[in-house]
């Protein structure tokens, strides 16, 4: 690549300044780390209000028994596309727009390995969770079978359901371009001082995170097609009439889904190491252990799948072995949030947004860690299972977890990016909102769940209206303060409070990564040349 | 003014704390009725309390931690930043724990798994949307759907406040029948796509798959009335196929099983009879209501791009044996209703669909005809049953 660069410039002395075009063309054609960074990030804030949207849908109509607004069948789609829209269209694609934009500025690079592929893996994006959003209006409506998309039943989809096997196609193809590009990027274009355990967690993180897309998005392709072949070519993969198995599909389902929902919380774990000692004053606590527990939660990934199907009639020995090795899990994601408690132990605190947001995070998160355990028992499983237990569960190691770091890192790094201080007035005002009513909003579920409340049902027996309402509010309330959100993203690129910002915004920052040392904001191209010093403060 | 109050209610016992709120709010699992079912919730206490306890340690030191060591207090940060030492220790301890949950579970998982030695088998099919019983031993066979009640009152719109209808969504028409103190062991299966089999107060769930089948077994110490639900999505009415067990001393239940057979054979001799149309005509209002209204409407108008209507349908009004024929083996999102449906409900609500919801054929089917088709040609699923037979994972 340095070879090219080098022959252009001496061929085309009158190019040396690589501006963005100019208009919206600027934003179609780009293959610049920062502007794909900010596509990947706008696209995902967008899908979050979709997403959230949906959830309104569901939450408005549980807020009462009865059926108020909308069919059971309608309702079956909303918590089907909203599952895939924040999955894919918001989570996914708001970390890799971090990764674009913060990998190569913390590894001292000019820009992705593979920008062109960079560009084509954004607008994939869109296609994908464009297409999936289009079977919302056609015949038949849109999938309803639940984002797992279990056969038989998802084979009962209308006209609807070879578009979302396109788009499930679209967005994996998306997810491993971007891997690829990632991969690429940190093992070649590191700065020379930037050894592989020099590297900030949210690069390690987002390392591991980008070998489980490789090896887990094809299998997913792999079992739609089969959902495609079995509906309009005959075979017989998932249907026992013709010797199929429907479990089948649950396994491959899961071998894909497991690791995929650690997709979604590693780089989140990246980016939480990554705040606590800028604001604890602190180096992180036991970088290499955190490096080591994050490997082994992507290796445990691979073999606890079909804890999720506890309830499908797997042979007793199967049921012990993913039992234990569930239970394994705890293990090196208890370390990860010992490290961040020691972490902040005797340092020198300040509770800026961000601080605010990953402190949540790593309780909230816990408290879904521990029922995540509670659910590793196979016996209490076959209580806990799909029920709206399980519904808290993995919501509070999305929302409070994934989301809120999502969140933090927004105000972490949006002066940075925008060379403007959002408005931290009103940055707590919306953590302290949503922190308080994502519980109003699934702490109550766990109740429900343990009450007998199975998922997945727009209307339930009296005796759990109550908690349902509570939670209805809550989901209001939360879903309403993340527009404080989005003004503060506006009006922080607008410019923001007028407050001067800093190279390193906050307080002894460049100690502890590279993007701190660049103007804020930063300039088009950076790291042209790789920096000499990294920071070694961590290790 | 009511829903402000309960609202009110609520918010205050939450902020009263979670002990109070227990007399009146189920928040916590409930123990069941069964040995199994209290060994399961005295595990999910067990790592309740671990979880507590866990909470308590880590998140005390954290809020210690914050509170003290903030720059506002003038607290100066340490650099101190690893230690093998403390690694180890917090892996180990952890992992000694987890020994320690493990044994319990893995006991009460292989009591789970014992299903020998039942006193009685009771095989589960899972229908979109209601339960088929057969009381292998006795021959005692029904469906089992949503209580028309609740029915009526959970339509869109229904106006019906689901507060007045008693057990609202958690009734059927057909309840499970079982004695006490009987090793019963159930099989499931499903006749279309998954389902799930959930009472909590058994302890347990278990799928019902299309071509397989799970068994589980329970041993009910208690007389009672026991209600669950569907916990598998299962389609549009998911929400709408609870599940309840009765269960009775077995003098009790020797009557139920006598009266159940007088059932059928009052059935039998109500499909020999002759039917006149009106007959039939309002006997199959109901059958329709049940079993047609939530996908044909009420009033035979479908629902656009899901469901076809009914009034004025080609099928309808066209030649009856193809009505019959369809109506029997069901078509894609269509349930084959061949073998749910009595001959007399089946024959009823073929004659009111052509005679009814703005259709107006005039003609009729006798229930002994509908009997001799299922004589002459059992319907798929019977054979499909046999197969599932001889594949059986378990």
């Amino acid at each position: 690549m340095s070879a090219v660069v080098t022959e252009h410039d001496d061929h085309h002395e009158h190019d040396h300044d690589h501006g963005p075009s100019k208009g919206l063309l600027r934003w179609l054609i780009t293959t610049n780390h920062k502007d794909i960074g900010t596509l990947y990030l706008l696209f995902a804030l967008a899908m979050f209000f979709v997403g959230g949207t949906m959830a309104l849908v569901i939450r408005a109509e549980l807020f009462e028994p009865g059926l108020q607004f909308v069919q059971p069948q309608f309702f079956n789609s909303m918590t089907t596309m909203h599952a895939l829209v924040m999955v894919f269209g918001a989570v996914m694609p708001a970390f890799v727009g971090l990764a674009n934009w913060m990998i190569p500025m913390m590894i001292g690079a000019p820009d992705m390995a593979l920008p062109r592929m960079n560009n084509m893996s954004f607008w994939l994006l869109v296609a994908g969770v464009l297409m999936l959003a289009s079977t919302l209006f056609m015949e038949g409506g849109a999938p309803a079978s639940g984002w797992t998309l279990y056969p038989p039943l998802v084979l009962q989809t209308g006209a609807a359901l070879p578009f979302a096997i396109f788009s499930v196609h679209l967005l994996g193809i998306s997810s491993i371009m971007g891997a690829i590009n990632i991969i690429a990027t940190i093992f070649n274009m590191r700065a020379p001082a930037m050894t592989l355990m020099k590297m900030p967690l949210f690069v390690w993180t987002w390392l591991i995170t980008a070998f489980l897309l490789i090896a887990i998005m094809p299998v997913f392709a792999g079992a739609v097609t089969m959902l495609l072949t079995d509906r309009f070519f005959g075979t017989s993969f998932f249907d026992a009439a013709g010797g199929g198995d429907p479990v089948l599909y649950q396994h491959i389902f899961w071998f894909f889904g497991h690791p995929e929902v650690y997709v979604m919380i590693l780089p989140t774990f990246g980016v939480a190491s990554t705040i606590i000692p800028v604001f604890a004053r602190k180096p992180l606590f036991g970088y290499s252990s955190m490096v080591y527990a994050t490997a082994a939660i992507a290796f445990l990934s691979f073999i606890v799948w079909a804890h999720h199907m506890f309830t499908v009639g797997m042979p007793i020995a199967g049921e012990l072995y993913f039992m234990y090795a569930t239970m394994l899990i705890a293990i090196p994601t208890g370390v990860k949030v010992f490290n961040w408690t020691a972490t902040m132990w005797k340092g020198s605190m300040t509770f800026e947004t961000p601080m605010l947001f990953s402190i949540a995070f790593v309780v909230l998160f816990t408290m879904g860690g521990f029922t995540g355990l509670m659910m590793s028992v196979a016996p209490s499983d076959f209580q806990y299972h799909d029920t709206y237990f399980i519904v808290a569960h993995f919501h509070y190691t999305l929302v409070p977890a994934s989301i809120f770091i999502l969140m933090a890192a927004g105000y972490f790094w949006l002066p940075k990016w925008t060379g403007h201080m959002y408005d931290e007035k009103i940055g707590k005002l919306h953590f302290w909102l949503s922190a308080i009513s994502v519980n109003i909003l699934f702490f109550p579920q766990h109740f429900l769940g343990l009450a007998g409340m199975p998922r997945r049902i727009p209307d339930y027996a009296v005796q759990f209206a109550d908690w349902n309402m509570v939670s209805s509010i809550g989901a209001f309330i939360f879903g309403f303060s993340q527009l404080l959100f989005l003004w503060i993203v506006i009006k922080t690129i607008k410019g923001g409070t007028g407050e001067a910002v800093t190279d390193e915004v906050w307080e002894d920052a460049s100690k502890h990564g590279l993007e701190w040392t660049l103007p804020s904001p930063p300039p088009y191209h950076t790291f042209t040349t790789p920096p000499e010093i990294v920071p070694t403060e961590h290790f | 003014m009511k829903k402000a109050k309960q609202l009110i209610a609520c918010v205050i016992l939450m902020a009263m704390g979670l002990e109070s709120a227990h007399a009146a709010y189920d928040l916590n699992l409930m123990q069941g009725v069964t040995q199994i079912s209290h060994d399961v919730y005295d595990l999910h206490m067990l790592i309740l309390w671990i979880c507590v306890f866990i909470g308590i340690a880590v998140f005390g030191a954290m809020f210690y931690s914050i509170y003290y060591h903030r720059k506002s207090r003038g607290h100066v940060a340490s650099q101190f930043h690893e230690s093998t030492k403390i690694e180890i220790l917090w892996t180990i301890i952890p992992t000694l724990i987890l020994v320690g949950m493990a044994i319990p579970a893995t006991k009460t998982m292989m009591e789970l798994n014992d299903v020998q030695d039942a006193d009685m088998s009771i095989k589960v099919t899972g229908w979109q949307w209601k339960w088929e019983y057969e009381y292998l031993d006795t021959g005692v066979h029904f469906f089992s759907s949503l209580d028309e009640a609740s029915n009526r009152a959970r339509q869109l719109g229904s106006g019906i406040d689901p507060r007045s209808v008693p057990h609202y969504l958690l009734n059927v028409d057909h309840p499970l029948v079982i004695p006490v103190k009987k090793k019963i062991r159930f099989l499931f299966t499903s006749a279309d796509v998954l389902h799930s089999w959930w009472v909590p107060d058994l302890g347990w769930k278990k799928d019902a798959i299309p071509g397989f089948i799970n068994d589980a077994w329970t041993y009910v110490e208690k007389p009672g009335t026991y209600r669950g639900q569907c916990t598998e999505l299962c389609g549009k009415d998911h929400g709408f196929m609870p599940i309840v067990v009765i269960a009775m001393e077995q003098a009790d239940y020797d009557n139920w099983v006598a009266e159940q057979k007088g059932l059928v054979a009052d059935a039998n001799a109500a499909a020999e009879k002759e039917w006149s149309k009106d007959e039939l005509i309002a006997k199959g209002e109901s059958v329709y209501q049940n079993n047609c209204a939530s996908c044909h409407m009420a009033d035979g108008a479908g629902m656009a791009g899901a469901f076809p209507a009914l009034t004025g349908s080609k099928l309808v009004n066209g030649d009856i044996n193809s009505q019959i024929d369809l109506v029997y083996k069901g078509k894609g999102m269509m349930p084959a209703f061949g073998q749910m449906l009595s001959e007399v409900d089946f024959a009823a609500v073929i004659t009111y669909t052509r005679n009814a919801l703005g259709n107006a054929v005039g003609d009729s089917v006798q229930p002994s005809a509908i009997k001799s088709l299922k004589s002459s040609a059992p319907a798929q699923t019977d054979d499909k049953d046999e197969d599932d037979k001889d594949e059986g994972n378990t």
